[in-house]
């Protein structure tokens, strides 16, 4: 037995996949757009950790990159970041859920609205 | 108005011990953005699907049949062509792969360091008991267990430990540290519990049934370190990892065994005084589940106790929140889940001899663990239906022999 760490590493749990949203591919693109921001913000975190080494004046090594730690403060700015960049990926899923109260509160069409200035 | 909002622990401040998977740089980061997208997706996604419910579905449904919907099956009928639903659930089942890739990622190009870090705690050790012999059951290897890829049971290469290691890197991921550092929440609110309850209750022999890598088993081994601990599960990697993870923190009372718990003959009537499940009868099947109960009835001792922490039943809940609760059945390949959380717990326990009057049930939560979590954000009260860390406990008391007579 053997194993290729990457192959493997993303292999599909057994068990028929359930798909959601109303095209098939739709969704596998929205799987890879959300790996793709998972690996920029990894890039982001490195370049704060990068950002902060430098600011230390200890000197930007792999391995000191590899062995930073952040303080209670450093950590909660670094969280705040990634919840911010969450919330402008989504910004879109965030504006659907606003919409869906908005008509519940009965704003109504834009074709309504231009009659309504229009008249 | 305050512009504080809270995030969850880093990932660097998970409990580690000798046998944990060594994280990069990049592997971190990668978790503390899916930490954060846990949080983003219970906290601020989640909560607009209880809302397109309320202000869309539900009316349709009312105009439609001129009555509300009468089960969890009809609300997600009346759910599955909802948009806002259809974007949280695809969002939430990539987020559950993507963290399956991150920690199998990190645990597999470390493979060989573990298992062999693994063989030093466990070669010859009498307290780990494989059985390779031991067959797989059908319901644990119909599916891959909550879309772990190779589920509890799959060994990738001999001796192999990395199931155990994934699941013991991730569960702070998904559990966004809700759990505690070890990730232990289970069984230190088992523990706490007893020692609050039952500060006289001092348990001989302990078993825990299903016991995966051990983590709620090791901190009621160290409530109880006079206590001889046997933990069972079916799968050897988690047997492998949880041993060593044991021993590796410094808990040498925990013999853990291979064993399917259908049947434990091997074991006296009578011969536990305490007996555990944490977040396992779900993982069971109608036909495993009063097998397994029958047999802990049969296992506990006189004056001994039975206790079983889950997420709670649906019985007596809105019909929407019975199908929020139940999208794992469906879509995180948890298949008994909806099923178990229907049964009549208490006929069940009473099918097994210990009726009702022995029985009991109630809710308890995990201590917030202020290593990781400041004092100030222990009043975070959102619950991401069916990961919170409060559950259900319930079991039974098996009267003292001296008793014994008055109930039968």
């Amino acid at each position: 037995m053997s194993t290729d760490y990457i192959n493997d590493a993303g292999r599909k749990a057994k068990g028929e996949r359930p798909y959601f949203l109303a095209d098939q591919q739709t969704e596998q693109l929205l799987n890879i757009t959300m790996a793709l921001a998972q690996e920029l913000a990894v890039t982001r975190e490195r370049m704060d950790t990068i950002e902060r080494l430098l600011e230390s004046g200890n000197g930007v090594t792999r391995e000191a990159i590899e062995n930073y730690k952040p303080d209670p403060v450093a950590a909660e700015q670094r969280q705040l970041w990634h919840q911010a960049f969450i919330a402008r990926i989504l910004r879109i899923i965030q504006q659907n859920r606003e919409d869906i109260t908005e008509r519940a509160n009965g704003q109504d069409s834009m074709d309504a609205v231009v009659v309504k200035v229009s008249t | 108005m305050s512009s504080h909002r809270k995030v969850p622990p880093t990932w660097d401040k998970v409990g580690k011990h000798a046998i944990f998977p060594e994280a990069k740089h990049d592997e971190i980061a990668r978790f503390n953005f899916l930490a954060n997208l846990n949080m983003h997706l219970s906290s601020n996604v989640m909560p607009g699907i209880k809302e397109t419910y309320e202000q869309d579905a539900l009316p349709a449904f009312k105009a439609e049949h001129g009555r509300e919907p009468e089960s969890r099956h009809e609300v997600r009928e009346m759910m599955k062509n909802a948009p806002y639903y259809q974007w949280w659930s695809a969002l939430r089942r990539s987020t559950m792969e993507m963290r399956q890739q991150a920690g199998r990622s990190l645990v597999l190009r470390q493979i060989d360091r573990l298992n062999a870090v693994a063989a030093e705690y466990n070669e010859g050790a009498d307290s780990l008991k494989l059985n390779p012999q031991a067959t797989i059951p059908d319901y644990v290897s119909v599916v891959d267990t909550h879309c772990m890829p190779g589920s509890y049971h799959t060994s990738v290469v001999e001796d192999d430990v990395s199931a155990g290691a994934n699941y013991d890197s991730g569960l702070f991921v998904t559990t966004v540290g809700q759990l505690g550092s070890m990730t232990d929440g289970g069984g230190r609110a088992i523990s706490d519990w007893l020692q609050a309850e039952h500060p006289d209750f001092t348990p001989k022999r302990i078993l825990d049934i299903g016991c995966t890598i051990g983590h709620n088993i090791v901190p009621i081994a160290q409530a109880f370190p006079d206590a001889e601990v046997i933990a069972v599960d079916v799968s050897a990697p988690v047997l492998r990892y949880g041993h060593a993870r044991a021993k590796a923190l410094g808990v040498n009372n925990i013999t853990f065994m291979q064993v399917n718990a259908e049947d434990l003959s091997q074991f006296a009537d009578g011969s536990f005084d305490l007996i555990t499940t944490s977040m396992f009868l779900h993982e069971l099947s109608a036909q495993s589940m009063p097998k397994i109960l029958s047999e802990i009835s049969r296992l506990q001792a006189p004056g001994g106790l039975s206790m079983h922490l889950e997420q709670p039943q649906y019985a007596g809940r809105p019909v929407f929140e019975q199908f929020v609760r139940d999208w794992d059945t469906w879509h995180n390949n948890e298949p008994f889940w909806g099923t178990m959380h229907d049964v009549d717990l208490v006929a069940m326990i009473d099918g097994t001899g210990l009726p009702a009057s022995l029985q009991f049930n109630t809710a308890v939560t995990a201590k917030v663990d202020e290593s990781i979590f400041p004092k100030t954000e222990t009043g975070n009260k959102s619950e991401d239906f069916g990961r919170a860390a409060a559950w259900n406990v319930f079991g039974a008391w098996k009267p003292k022999a001296s008793e014994q007579e008055s109930v039968a």
